[in-house]
């Protein structure tokens, strides 16, 4: 990809907190990454690590309250959305960042022909009147692959399949050819033969207007098949950034590896699949060394109170463990650490 | 976009390309079709709906038209449903008296719906102290009896049939309001919503365009609920005198006349408050009705 090229987007030290009654609750806590022109993120993570809530961030679609971005800025193309008014920022959304969601089922307006939907997401950023968005929108329908795309465009959301009505909110948010496409899960809820198509279509038309996209994922045979780089996130930070090879190849983070080993292999015969004993732990109550220590297989005792930096190694891998740093021996005194 | 894309067609297309709307409208219809009560209450609101159209046509004499020689005669071939004590045809007066009653209760509702509607969605989508300020006024109105608010509010404006209507619209107000807030509330926490702000739709739009189609039938059952009350009190308030002034065929007048010959002339007041009764209890099990047509659990 184009790694020369300036990066559009910019996520540096992003934190978005929840605050309740039962305390604050870090769901995004400190991230970086950069996303290059053409160039596809993915970012991976179980249930509840902070991933959607990191997508939203950057569109700054938290609910508020009790959502806010506690820190960190979120440069696109130099400019920083975090403190953007937000008038410019609704300039922004769907017109050069747009967002798949990852229920396609329920983020089409139910009583609105899905025609006149994607209409009025063209009219939101172009000065275009009410036929030709019309004539656009079924353009869009056309090129993301639905038949009869007149007919359709007329239909209400409940006429329409899932893999359907996913392929009208990528015409949604594309139709505005924006720079950078967020897509939340956009094959979760979809059966497997569609998913495949629909990741088909996202990467032929992000070849086609040469966007980079963000993947938000928790199937890495999303990541294999799609991404370019990957961020690995746990519990609201990244533990593991470098390109897809590298994770896939040598994973480096024992969290990255516990996600890998628990995939079925294809030349195995297992009754059981692999898993990472344990659960996240509470994002009220974060534990101050490493959050994944509590079920590491390496854990040692630096690893419980010090919580480790994300340190680019030689081979250009970052990683967020003690394991990969100077001060690992195993039984390190914490005065060494600090 | 200027770029060429292959058409690849989709694996499955199963469903029939079939007018939307239409078909959502059978689906409605037959539900509510199965609703005997339903359908009963329908046809009273239509009957009284004609009645009001071609109330010109249909009544024999005027309503205003004195006779005293005829005065509290009982139902006969010439009167159907007998005269009043200045001998004005009872029949022609009840049926220049729908244009009121149901005048004057659309016409509360539609008043009552719009500034509750308004306070509802604004409460429910900003929420914070907007949805606080908004809401506490809805429950100062909500504490008082609705038609002891209505008495105050036409003590202060003066009797007379629009005012009747703003008081009995006015009290319709925090109904509405509460309604379309718990809508809202339910509505704005869906992907749609957030779908539409991600890409870049403003505040006004997220409301009016997305959130309020999607809670239009409550706000239904709601408004044929309160067209049924307001009627009601309507009339209340005209029989009190507060409303409608004779020689206005209003219903609650026409009652209040009555009243004085219950005992020599009982249809003086009977078939008014015949009228009024039937009209009411029409759009309640039509309101009724509408419910659990709206209610998805109904639904096959």
């Amino acid at each position: 990809m184009n790694e020369k090229n300036k990066p559009i987007l910019e996520v540096k030290g992003l934190k978005t907190h929840f605050t309740t009654k039962r305390g604050v609750s870090k769901a995004v806590d400190g991230i970086d990454f950069t996303l290059h022109k053409g160039e596809t993120l993915g970012i991976v993570g179980e249930s509840g690590c902070g991933k959607s809530m990191t997508s939203l961030s950057i569109l700054r679609l938290i609910p508020s309250p009790p959502g806010k971005i506690a820190g960190g800025s979120v440069l696109f193309k130099g400019k920083d959305l975090v403190t953007m008014p937000e008038g410019e920022m609704r300039e922004i959304r769907g017109n050069e960042i747009s967002m798949i969601f990852q229920e396609p089922m329920t983020s089409l307006n139910p009583v609105i022909p899905v025609g006149e939907q994607i209409a009025e997401a063209i009219r939101l950023h172009q000065k275009l009147g009410k036929k030709a968005a019309w004539e656009k929108s079924v353009e869009m329908l056309r090129l993301v692959g639905i038949p009869s795309p007149e007919k359709r465009a007329k239909q209400e959301p409940f006429q329409l399949s899932g893999g359907m009505r996913q392929r009208v909110m990528i015409a949604m948010a594309l139709a505005c050819t924006p720079e950078v496409l967020i897509a939340d899960e956009p094959t979760t809820a979809l059966d497997v033969t569609i998913q495949s198509q629909i990741l088909e279509l996202i990467k032929d038309l992000q070849t086609k207007i040469g966007m980079g996209v963000i993947m938000i994922t928790h199937d890495l045979g999303v990541v294999a098949e799609t991404c370019d780089k990957v961020a690995v996130m746990y519990a609201g930070n990244i533990v593991e950034y470098a390109s897809t090879e590298q994770i896939f190849a040598n994973p480096k983070h024992p969290y990255t590896q516990g996600l890998l080993d628990s995939l079925p292999k294809i030349n195995e015969d297992v009754d059981e699949l692999k898993t990472i004993e344990g659960s996240i732990p509470s994002p009220y109550n974060m534990p101050s060394g490493c959050r994944f220590a509590s079920r590491c297989p390496y854990k040692e005792e630096m690893c419980t109170s010090h919580k480790p930096e994300l340190i680019e190694q030689n081979d250009g891998v970052k990683v967020r463990c003690w394991k990969y740093t100077d001060e690992w021996t195993g039984t390190i005194k914490k005065e060494e650490v600090v | 976009m200027s770029v060429e894309v292959k058409t690849e067609q989709p694996t499955v297309i199963t469903q029939s390309i079939s007018n939307p709307k239409e078909s959502k409208l059978k689906d409605f219809l037959s539900i509510l079709m199965i609703n005997k009560a339903a359908m009963v209450g329908g046809i009273i609101i239509l009957f009284y709906i004609f009645i009001a159209l071609f109330a010109p046509l249909l009544a024999p004499y005027s309503p205003y038209d004195i006779h005293l020689e005829n005065k509290l005669m009982p139902p006969s071939a010439d009167h159907w449903l007998g005269t009043d004590d200045k001998g004005r045809d009872i029949l022609s007066r009840i049926l220049y008296g729908s244009r009121l009653s149901m005048g004057v209760g659309f016409a509360a509702v539609l008043f009552g719906a719009f500034f509750g509607i308004i306070f509802g969605l604004v409460a429910g989508y900003y929420g914070k102290w907007v949805d606080s300020i908004i809401m506490r006024m809805m429950d100062i109105m909500l504490a008082f009896p609705g038609i002891l608010l209505a008495l105050a509010i036409i003590a202060a404006l003066g009797p007379s049939l629009i005012n009747v209507t703003i008081a009995v619209g006015a009290f319709s107000v925090p109904l509405f309001a509460r309604i379309v807030r718990g809508s809202t509330l339910e509505v704005k926490r869906l992907e749609y919503i957030d779908a539409i702000r991600s890409l870049g739709a403003n505040d006004l739009t997220i409301i009016f365009k997305h959130i309020f189609p999607n809670i239009l039938s409550p706000i239904i059952v709601q408004g044929t609920l309160r067209l049924a009350t307001a009627i009601l009190s309507a009339a209340g308030l005209s029989f009190l005198g507060l409303g409608a002034q004779p020689p206005s065929p209003e219903w609650g007048t026409m009652l209040s006349i009555g009243r004085d010959f219950l005992f020599s002339a009982p249809y003086v007041a009977l078939f008014p408050g015949l009228a009024i009764s039937i009209l009411v209890l029409g759009f309640n099990i039509f309101g009724d009705g509408l419910r659990d047509a709206f209610d998805p659990r109904m639904k096959k």
